[in-house]
């Protein structure tokens, strides 16, 4: 099973190419397999946790209005409890006050979950990262699918953002070595929640998620 | 024996991943039945040094964190900051870039207002529509910010000493006819809204607050005013060209949630009249002191004060320079959390679904209540 070309939008399923699928549809006749169906219905009904943590989100909910209708892309079903949503759009600054809350909110989220990290400072810490209250990026917590620059990042930002992301989950695998994360058994979906501690978070980073940069430095 | 029933009370954490509390703000609330019996705010969720960074970085290198303190009006707390520099420094503004601080801050009263009543029928269960109404007015204003100072958001439009770019006829042309429509959008959004009855049941006589409470603990801003002081910086303070316009200063009777509500509107009617007589009287000229210095500022030693009427009340930037690139001690005033001091006492009796409405209705940005 080979790796689905970037410009194909589903998978080509086993053995049949896309052009015979193409003069089968124009007979009347559509061929899937579930893996391709399951893959976009999962991808067509996301439900975002409605969870702003500061500029970002107001350019969320703006995506979420009349103007731009993320609606269109079958994802404006904001929803308030983690239970019901499969996808975080951390939407600002992470401070070290607030990360503990945010992984614990991860970890109630059921599988298959997905992460945006929406603007600079959800990225890197951005235009804060010299604070000493700022966390340097949320994925040295948990893993993140989608990065998206700006400060903040304009709603169309986020609506790609969005249809990258549709297409990683209809890229994914239901089973073989390739199959996506929360279909592996051994794949983490809870990750330790680190303590406000006395100076910093502890620990300060997830080793399992995350490794400094090495700079390469000259001799 | 005991003759009446005592039932337990029960403690509810609110946030800071709730969405009614207008971002990551938490309340810790002691409930009687559905009755508030204490109600304790607490916050620094999003604290990110926004002043410890300032006391590290030049005067102008702070001006797009200004942007970042209030998201939703950064036109004005840039304005905020650079009246403190100006002050600091004696920096002369020219009276063109004066009309157009005044344009873009009442814009920016619009814009705040307008979702602000959105943000607070949300909260009183309406789910989005009025906020639709809202968010479609502000992208409106949001393209001419954005057409003007390249960023939707974080303008970063004010500069020590003026504006940073001239607005073309294009573009104040444009300006001109969306405040002319504007009041078309209030009466629309107060036939939807203003007569409610599910909004008059909720909001009248909730979240009273009495005129003297408000002046001792220093609420300023529509809040203030819904209890019927009358104190407006644009009045009391005249900073800028503001004693050259024409506009009243609406008040209110009861100091419930209902008057706050009818504070944003009045206001955003009296904000056209503003910008309908800047337009009309918009001088020609710069709009920097051609003196004005930029890179390499180092104002002498003293302190300053800076402070003018945001949309939520008194923004006021301290300042104390000791002759140095970056000042030596840089304060913020934020309106929103000094206005959210007296939470506690407005929400005492009431139930804990009208302490959601009351929290709408005091209008907090929670980048302006951490920094």
């Amino acid at each position: 099973m080979s790796e689905p070309a970037h410009h194909t939008p589903f998978p080509s399923a086993g053995n049949i190419s896309d052009a015979e699928r193409e003069d089968l549809r124009r007979h009347g006749i559509l061929i899937s397999s579930l893996e391709e169906l399951y893959g976009w219905g999962r991808s067509n009904s996301i439900w975002p946790l409605q969870f702003g943590l500061a500029c970002c989100a107001i350019e969320m909910i703006a995506a979420a209005t009349a103007r731009f209708d993320i609606a269109r892309f079958g994802a404006e079903i904001f929803r308030p409890s983690p239970r019901q949503a499969d996808l975080m759009i951390v939407s600002g600054t992470v401070t070290k006050k607030m990360a503990p809350q945010v992984v614990r909110l991860w970890n109630q989220m059921p599988e298959p979950k997905y992460c945006i990290a929406m603007g600079a400072c959800a990225i890197s810490g951005g235009p804060f990262k010299q604070g000493y209250n700022v966390l340097k990026g949320i994925d040295r917590f948990i893993p993140v699918d989608i990065y998206i620059p700006g400060c903040p990042p304009r709603p169309e930002a986020l609506l790609h953002g969005l249809t990258q992301l549709q297409d990683k989950i209809r890229a994914e695998r239901i089973s073989g070595p390739q199959a996506a994360r929360h279909l592996q058994p051994d794949a983490a979906s809870e990750f330790p929640v680190p303590d406000f501690g006395a100076h910093d978070l502890q620990p300060p980073s997830n080793p399992n998620l995350f490794t400094a940069p090495v700079l390469p430095r000259k001799a | 024996m005991h003759d009446e029933f005592h039932g337990d009370l029960l403690e509810v954490s609110m946030g800071p991943q709730h969405p009614s509390t207008h971002g990551v703000f938490r309340m810790v609330v002691t409930l009687d039945g559905e009755q508030i019996v204490k109600l304790k705010p607490v916050f620094g969720y999003l604290h990110r040094n926004h002043e410890k960074i300032a006391e590290s970085t030049s005067y102008l290198g702070s001006m797009p964190y200004t942007d970042r303190l209030d998201y939703l009006c950064s036109m004005s707390t840039n304005w905020a900051y650079a009246l403190a520099v100006e002050k600091l420094s004696g920096q002369a503004v020219p009276d063109r870039a004066q009309y157009l601080r005044i344009i873009m801050a009442e814009l920016t009263r619009l814009v705040n207002h307008s979702c602000l009543v959105g943000f607070l029928f949300n909260d009183l269960g309406t789910s989005f529509t009025p906020l639709l109404y809202a968010f479609r007015e502000r992208e409106k204003i949001l393209d001419l910010f954005e057409s003007l100072s390249g960023s939707r958001m974080m303008c970063n439009y004010q500069r020590f000493g003026g504006c940073r770019v001239d607005p073309s006829p294009e573009w104040l042309a444009a300006a001109r006819t969306l405040v002319e429509g504007f009041p078309r959008f209030l009466d629309e959004y107060e036939t939807m809204l203003t007569g409610n009855e599910i909004m008059l049941a909720r909001t009248q006589g909730v979240g009273r607050l009495d005129p003297a409470h408000a002046v001792n603990a220093g609420i300023t801003g529509p809040v203030l005013r819904a209890s019927g002081v009358g104190y407006d910086l644009r009045k009391v303070d005249g900073y800028g060209f503001y004693p050259r316009f024409d506009f009243r200063v609406p008040l209110g009777e009861h100091g419930d949630t209902y008057d706050r509500y009818m504070m944003r509107i009045l206001e955003m009617r009296e904000s056209v009249k503003i910008l309908q007589q800047a337009f009309r009287d918009l001088p020609a000229g710069p709009v920097m002191d051609p003196k004005a210095k930029l890179r390499g500022f180092r104002p002498k030693a003293g302190e300053a004060y800076g402070r003018l009427e945001g949309p939520k009340g008194e923004l006021g930037f301290y300042l104390i320079s000791d002759g140095s690139p970056n000042p030596w001690r840089y304060r913020v005033r934020p309106p929103s959390l000094i206005n959210l001091t007296l939470l506690e006492e407005m929400c005492l009796g009431h139930t804990i679904a009208d302490a959601v409405v009351i929290l709408g209705s005091i209008d907090i940005v929670l980048g302006e209540v951490d920094r």
